[in-house]
């Protein structure tokens, strides 16, 4: 089968044995081919993976591969092209739900849009039966739009509560009251990575206390999933969305994972082929479960693409990768201090412990928007603006960061040739 | 880093460092409109007054980049006195010169709000000589670096809309 064959062209720079240590995380950048484009004669030096990463040739080549010799419609076709096709998506959701530690992957793991869709199918559907008027969901200060926006669409339609979980002065999610929060709650929906300031929430702690609540509990995984090893059960969530083109993946597509019994209640999401075992003139009896939530021709190739993403991040080891993070946020924490003392300001958590390698930027007064423009000359590609998080930067007290994230593929001359752009615009914005 | 000296000009650079007629005035009488850049999160408000047809006072508060606030700046500057006419007209120049690209950026999802209502946006803009912008032309540059041309005309977008509540007499003359 063609998946096989997709999984050997993995990555030539790395071990297919799970022996992190012995990752040479200097060579990942070969594998990935838009980082040897050169941007305003610069080298491209990407620093924006919390928004999107990039993707490794084998990704390409999957994808590639797919649709030069299997793609058909799946589920629905007897002749071999579609049966392959059909087994090749079902083999990324199995490869996907693996790499989350999902004890029953064929049912649990539903394919999106992205993140944001699968946090839009939980309100659409699990909210929607379970929650009524004066109900509570507790989000928190750190969320982004997607975690946000469904909730407040359901508060306006029909009348829950909002309450939200607020931050420290270390930039972590201040939990002293959480208990008094929790009273009442039906839902909690939390981040398990900010996306602003990288903290790393105690995810495990608030959805025990949710839990004894009497409380379900949603992560917005988008942040986390990608970076740091990720195992459904012992973060102890009901629902976990992410996104695979954070995770060096295509585009269009996401995932839901959500707890069997959870999901089998729901009503199904959008309507149509596929979701449906019986339609009538009079009615429909659902398709079951994953399909039951996937109406329409899904994102066949994407899955494919994100089944690759999947193999070569677990060629890798996600130990490795937080690993290589870790380092990696302290010596940018360390070369940025160096350099520019007080000038600079990073909003997160200090330490590398309770973050990820998310570095939200502040320097003197040049704004962020000027901060991104000269980096860009530099070939540094970093995100200036409100990250889709505007109550957080309200709370923060500023309209907008520049945000360097990092990923696998960077490394210390990334973060050199970072700091030396910041000092460029210090000198232009002197 | 050639091309950064086209969008940070001089004059740029100094109307950002020491803006001009930045502050509020009261409202009413003044007209008062925000204006947001929801890509980023840049915020303007114009203060302008407008008595018998002539522009007797602007002011601008808000945070922004250097370019939402060198423009909003050199605007306050070039319409402070004028009549509500010229003032329309230099607006139309400007956001012409700006105009290529901004035509093209309009349909981004999350578009630039203030910008929706003016009818003028686009290729039926006149095509007024650049040269008679003075100063302004500094904004120029913006334009090779379409992402930017948002910031630069935040402002214009919010004083055309102040203009045109001040007309119809929304807050009305003390
Ligand atoms: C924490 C978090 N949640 C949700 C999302 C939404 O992801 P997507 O745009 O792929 O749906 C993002 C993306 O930026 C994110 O950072």
């Amino acid at each position: 089968m063609t998946n096989s064959r997709v999984d050997q062209k993995v990555a030539p720079t790395m071990r297919t044995d799970s022996c992190p240590s012995d990752v040479d995380f200097s060579k990942l950048k070969g594998d990935f081919p838009i980082l040897g484009r050169t941007v305003h004669g610069h080298r491209v030096v990407y620093l924006d993976s919390a928004s999107s990463a990039q993707r490794p040739q084998s990704v390409l080549d999957a994808m590639d591969s797919y649709y030069q010799t299997t793609h058909a419609n799946v589920h629905r076709g007897v002749y071999t092209l579609a049966e392959e096709a059909d087994r090749l998506y079902e083999a990324a959701r199995v490869a996907v739900g693996r790499l989350i530690g999902a004890p029953d992957p064929e049912h649990e793991v539903i394919f999106t849009k992205n993140a944001t869709e699968a946090i839009n199918l939980v309100a659409a559907t699990w909210a929607r039966s379970n929650l009524g008027h004066g109900d509570v969901v507790l989000l928190t200060d750190m969320e982004h739009h997607a975690n946000i926006v469904p909730w407040l669409m359901l508060a306006e339609e029909r009348g829950i509560e909002l309450r939200w979980i607020g931050i420290d002065d270390e930039y972590r999610l201040d939990l002293s009251d959480l208990d008094r929060l929790l009273d009442g709650v039906k839902l909690v929906a939390c981040t398990t990575m900010s996306n602003v300031l990288g903290t790393i929430t105690p995810f495990a702690q608030i959805a025990e206390a949710a839990h004894r609540a009497g409380a379900v509990v949603l992560a917005d995984g988008a942040q986390s999933v990608p970076h740091v090893p990720t195992d459904v059960t012992r973060l102890g969530c009901d629902f976990l969305a992410f996104s695979a083109h954070k995770m060096l993946g295509p585009t269009g597509i996401g995932v839901l994972w959500g707890r069997r019994e959870l999901l089998e209640a729901m009503p199904p999401f959008l309507g149509g082929g596929g979701m449906i075992r019986d339609v009538r003139h009079d009615g429909f009896t659902a398709n079951v479960l994953p399909w039951k939530f996937e109406a329409g021709t899904p994102p066949i190739a994407e899955a494919v693409g994100f089944g690759a993403a999947v193999s070569y991040l677990e060629s890798i080891g996600l130990d490795a990768i937080r690993a290589h993070e870790v380092d990696l946020t302290a010596y940018a924490q360390s070369v940025l201090a160096e350099r520019f003392g007080d000038d600079l300001k990073i909003f997160g958590p200090p330490g590398t412990v309770e973050r990820g390698g998310v570095l939200s930027l502040a320097y003197r007064d040049v704004h962020p928007h000027d901060l991104a423009q000269v980096l860009d000359q530099a070939g540094v590609c970093v995100r200036a603006g409100h990250h889709c998080a505007k109550p957080l930067m309200r709370r923060l007290g500023v309209n907008a960061t520049a945000r360097a994230s990092l990923y696998l593929y960077n490394d210390e001359s990334d973060v050199d040739v970072l700091a030396d752009a910041i000092a460029e615009a210090g000198t232009l914005f002197a | 880093m050639t091309g950064l000296e086209d969008l940070y000009r001089e004059i740029i650079l100094d109307h950002y460092r020491s803006p001009r007629n930045r502050g509020e005035l009261p409202s009413p009488p003044a007209q008062r409109v925000e204006g947001f850049n929801p890509l980023c999160g840049d915020e303007v408000v114009v203060y302008v007054q407008v008595h018998d047809g002539t522009v007797t006072d602007i002011r601008f508060a808000g945070q922004g980049c250097s370019i939402s606030q060198s423009s909003a700046s050199l605007m306050s500057s070039a319409v402070k006195g004028k009549s509500v006419t010229e003032a329309r007209n230099l607006i139309r120049t400007f956001k012409a010169m700006m105009s290529v690209h901004e035509a093209r950026l309009g349909d981004s999802p999350e578009g630039d709000v203030s910008s929706n209502g003016s009818a003028e946006d686009g290729a039926d803009a006149p095509a007024t000589d650049p040269e008679s912008l003075g100063e302004l032309a500094a904004l120029q540059g913006v334009v090779k670096f379409p992402v930017r041309i948002k910031c630069a005309t935040l402002s214009w977008n919010t004083l055309a809309q102040g203009l045109d509540e001040a007309e119809q007499g929304i807050v009305l003359d003390a």
